[in-house]
């Protein structure tokens, strides 16, 4: 392996980076994720393979985007918990060799109740992570089971505890509007049981929340048991009620959303995301990862190979498993600015905007403003709360 | 190359139903006598258009010529002219017969006569033709092959002595064929000496030849470099090329009295040239024309629209194209207050008008609107005035009107006795009069008297469906008859979408119009605002239903790697969105000006 570059001099005029490393390992497969995941079971490649390939492709990551000081990194999965803390700290310490991790940098790492032990959280805050996102996904043992988890309501909470006494920030995942134990439950009966769950929650002063409505997405053992009608979720009314008292809660609690499905207290956050929604550069490193980042003013797309083994392998003979690397036309990247843009509370800057070649149709604007899904502040156009439920068509409207 | 001797060619077409095996015959009669190396054979060879392909069916007339050494030690020439085997082509199939001397009747082993077999038949028996009967499909277990030699007896009146049992698929029998082609077939008359007399079979486009015209010699001479005159015009041309199809195109010097083969002579437009027409030599003329064929009748009439407003003149210049090689097909400009600008067209069944719809949005890349197909109504007026009106938007003042006439069919069914019931009930239904119920074996044969505006919509797929599609379907134009119909208008959030409107039975129109807003309810997205659906007559609301307002739609996840995906679905949107049409304040997807006029039950 090539000697690690000397560290650029980062400068100071460039914007932010993100650095984005994926673990592509869980001990069970949940039965409504679609992301890129695998049995832990089969990752038979050594903790030193794993590191010099993750070397490698931030090498070259480098090499094409260098002079940039790395603001956050996220290590995201899969259940990156499950990585051994100084394999962690090693891929820490290439980003700060290559680009330079900045003083105040942000390290978000996605952990599982089930792989968070206390020593093991104090290896990673350790080994650099502040920011601790436990995919918690429930505080109710039936639901725990019904989506597939392992673990039980108490170790999760648990486990939480932990995560704030050790991180500067501590975050969870819950998943609601979940699948109906009986297709005839009563509207008020599951608003009700969701109410007190969240506000069970909320008691526990969290800094940041992620809580998700639960999609049915294809390919996943939940898609089938709906193809099939074993698995019934509650319809849209229900759903939207539902997302409406999980803001009025939230919002009394402190922890106003500033993302659709994101919620924080002042100061907490995931800058990382944010920097992401906002239209960010990020550089998405191991299995499966995806990335964006400005080569000679054009953003690129890059994509690299799923498999975990494919992967390694790449890295290995080709010092990057990265698929494709694609300028995105003018204007796919406005496409994903507005897409992406629109689902912070802050809402998307018009003259940023125009300043990279995206103008918005005023008439489409003027129409979703009068129906009452788009309000303008100045020079800032935001989803108001009718309009955040409906985030989808306005996006349609506005860029079909 | 010359011209084969007379008595070593046998022309003769494949009779067969829709499955029943006669592109997979045709394949293999090509394959034996070597006409296309393994390499060559494609399925089905004989149907070059995509849609031939994908739905199994012939539209155009095809030939081929096949060099076969029979057991006698002799070469003959046979030759194929493949025909289309739907109901709304049955006029290009009379042609087809007529250019030949005999015919392979296909049927199904295990299926038996159907009754658009019996139709094409009957035509084939008209023309004099000897027929083979064959039996494919011998090698299911569900075969039977000696029953279905009865029912052709019984039904057809045809003798099955000496029948040929063969499976298409495994190649069973194929030399058989052959030979019988041979030996039961009768050779073309005609006189080789005689001056040229040519029927023209038919014609198309090429890109490359111009327009090609397929003519079966009946006496005489055609050879390159002679001057031909087409006898109906008088128009003269020189000939270019003589060839035949084998299946691949092959130049000859000369095609003899019997023979079937191609010319080209710098012909510019297939409308320059007539099914039928007589082709003789200009400077040494036959003194008799042949009879010639009657031009084919649109009977189901509706408006193509292109969804893109913009793309007006680019479906012109498709619909000329298209027209260029289908002479049956008929349009005019039609201007619509929802839909702009279009086309009104006439075509020879719900088949024939898929197929052409499909064609422009294929070959021309013209998203379309199809509005409802119609039948022409004769308008009796007050004033004694009588009208045609081909299109339900187009209804004058109901006070103007006398009465209304409607094009009723003859329709002849033959279905397995378990469904008959269900075929009973549809023809009731669609307010069919029985005239004749009778039996072969465990099948009947219904006749029916329907009205052509009850079939010519889905009558058809409701027939599979309910016979799960042992039922067979033909049907011929009758008369014309008095009946109360009335103009039902839709009418979608308050406002009428003259697109939908439709001529229905009065008796019927309540159903329909319950129909309608029902289906129209699942195909028009929802909006922000709630939607009514109304079906109406005259200014009577006679049926409601409401789309409810979109109230949530937003994705839950959505970080880094999922902009792709999303940025994916957002140009699956915009494909999506140019399929739209927009009514007032509401979206109507293009394909929901006919999937709401399809009724379950």
């Amino acid at each position: 392996m090539s000697p690690l570059r000397a560290r650029a001099n980062a400068d100071v005029r460039e914007p932010p980076l993100g650095v984005y490393i994926h673990w592509p390992f869980c001990t069970a497969i949940c039965p409504y994720c679609d992301f890129n995941v695998h049995g832990a079971h089969k990752n038979t490649a050594s903790q030193a393979d794993w590191r010099r390939a993750y070397r490698a492709e931030l090498t070259h990551a480098y090499g094409l985007i260098p002079g940039r000081k790395v603001e956050t990194v996220f290590f995201g999965g899969g259940t990156p918990s499950l990585m051994p803390a100084d394999l962690v700290a090693a891929i820490l310490a290439d980003i700060d060799a290559l680009w330079g991790l900045a003083a105040q940098a942000e390290i978000s790492l996605e952990a599982n109740p089930v792989s968070a032990p206390r020593p093991h959280l104090q290896a990673l805050r350790a080994a650099g992570v502040t920011r601790l996102s436990l995919g918690v996904q429930a505080f109710d043992d039936a639901a725990l089971k019904a989506l597939g988890r392992t673990h039980s309501a108490a170790e999760a909470q648990e486990a939480f505890l932990a995560a704030q006494d050790i991180f500067d920030t501590a975050s969870f995942d819950l998943i609601y509007a979940r699948p109906l134990s009986n297709p005839a439950q009563d509207f008020a009966a599951g608003l009700a049981a969701w109410q007190s769950e969240l506000s069970a929650a909320l008691a526990l002063s969290p800094q940041h929340m992620s809580l998700y409505q639960l999609t049915i997405e294809p390919d996943t053992v939940f898609h089938s048991r709906a193809a099939q009608g074993r698995l019934a979720v509650p319809h849209e009314e229900m759903a939207a009620t539902l997302y409406e008292v999980t803001q009025t809660l939230c919002h009394a609690a402190g922890l106003p959303a500033y993302e659709i499905s994101n919620h924080a207290i002042a100061g907490h956050h995931c800058r990382h995301n944010r920097a992401i929604w906002h239209g960010g550069d990020y550089v998405g490193i191991g299995p499966g990862a995806h990335g964006r980042i400005t080569i000679d003013g054009r953003k690129h797309a890059s994509m690299a190979h799923k498999q975990p083994q494919l992967w390694l392998a790449a890295c290995r003979e080709n010092g990057h498993a990265w698929q494709s690397l694609t300028a995105l036309s003018a204007q796919e990247a406005a496409e994903e600015a507005v897409m992406l843009g629109l689902r912070l509370t802050d809402g998307i800057g018009v003259a940023a905007l125009a300043q990279r070649g995206v103008a918005l149709d005023a008439q489409k604007l003027a129409t979703l403003k009068q129906d009452g899904l788009l309000a303008r502040r100045d020079d800032v156009v935001q989803a108001t709360d009718k309009g955040r439920l409906l985030l989808d068509y306005i996006i349609g409207r506005l860029l079909v | 190359m010359s011209a084969t001797r007379k008595d070593h060619i046998r022309n003769f077409s494949i009779i067969a139903h829709i499955d029943h095996g006669k592109s997979t015959l045709a394949d293999r009669l090509i394959q034996l006598t070597g006409g296309l190396s393994a390499r060559e054979m494609s399925e089905q060879v004989l149907d070059n258009m995509d849609i031939e392909r994908e739905r199994g069916i012939t539209i155009k007339a095809q030939t081929v010529r096949l060099d076969y050494t029979a057991q006698d030690g002799e070469t003959y020439q046979l030759n194929l002219i493949d025909t289309p085997g739907h109901v709304d082509f049955a006029y290009e199939v009379n042609r087809s017969l007529a250019a030949c001397e005999g015919s392979l009747l296909v049927v199904d082993a295990s299926q038996g006569v159907e009754a658009q077999t019996l139709a094409n038949v009957y035509q084939a028996i008209d023309v004099d033709h000897e027929i083979v009967p064959v039996l494919n499909k011998v090698d299911l277990p569900a075969a039977e092959p000696e029953r279905v030699k009865t029912q052709i007896e019984d039904v057809i009146g045809l003798d099955t002595q000496n029948s040929v049992d063969i499976s298409a698929k495994t190649g069973l029998g194929i030399d058989d064929v052959l030979e019988a082609i041979v030996t039961q077939l009768p050779p073309p008359q005609g006189d080789t000496d005689a001056p040229l007399k040519a029927m023209l079979v038919d014609s198309w486009y090429d890109a490359y030849l111009g327009v090609v015209v397929l003519v079966r010699v009946i006496d005489g001479m055609l050879k390159k470099g002679m001057k031909i005159r087409m006898m109906s015009t008088g128009a003269t041309h020189p000939v270019d090329q003589v060839g035949v199809f084998r299946p691949k195109r092959d130049t000859v010097s000369e095609l003899g009295a019997g023979e079937i083969g191609y010319f080209t002579a710098a012909i510019k437009e297939v409308a320059d040239t007539r099914v039928g027409d007589t082709v003789t030599e200009d400077k040494k003329p036959c003194a008799q024309a042949l009879a010639g064929f009657k031009p084919s009748q649109p009977v189901v009439f509706c408006g193509l629209f292109p969804t893109d407003s913009s793309q007006f003149e680019d479906l012109r210049e498709a619909m000329a194209k298209l027209r260029l090689n289908d002479a049956s097909f008929d349009y005019e400009m039609e201007t619509s207050a929802a839909l702009g600008f279009g086309f009104r067209c006439g075509f020879l069944g719900l088949l024939h008008l898929e197929i052409i719809r499909e064609r422009i949005e294929r070959e021309f890349d013209i998203d379309l609107i199809t509005t409802a197909p119609s039948v022409v109504y004769q308008l009796h007026m007050t004033d004694g005035e009588v009208e045609d009106l081909h299109n339900p938007a187009d209804m004058p003042d109901i006070v103007k009107i006398d009465h209304i006439d409607e094009p009723w069919i003859r329709a002849s069914i033959l279905v397995p006795d378990d469904y008959m019931g269900a075929v009973l009930k549809l023809c009731e239904d669609r307010r069919g009069r029985q005239i004749n119920l009778s039996y072969a074996g465990s099948r009947a044969m219904l006749e029916y008297e329907l009205p052509l505006n009850e079939v010519v919509f889905d009558f058809y797929d409701r027939l599979k469906s309910v016979t799960r599609g042992y039922a067979s379907f033909d049907y011929q134009m009758a008369d014309y008859r008095t009946g109360d119909l009335v103009k039902m208008a839709i009418l979608v959030n308050a406002e009428p979408v003259d697109a939908l409107s439709t001529i229905v039975h009065r008796d019927n129109a309540e159903a329909r119009g319950r129909a309608m807003c029902e289906r129209l309810k699942d195909l028009i997205p929802r909006h922000l605002f709630k939607i009514p659906i109304q079906a109406a007559l005259g200014g009577k609301v006679i049926a409601r239903e409401t789309i409810a307002a979109l109230r949530k739609d937003v994705t839950a996840k959505c970080y880094g790697g999922d902009a792709s995906r999303k940025r994916k679905l957002l140009d699956k949107q915009k494909a999506g969105k140019k399929k739209m049409r927009q009514f007032g304040k509401v979206d109507i997807p293009q394909d929901a000006f006919i999937q709401a006029l399809k009724m379950d039950d």
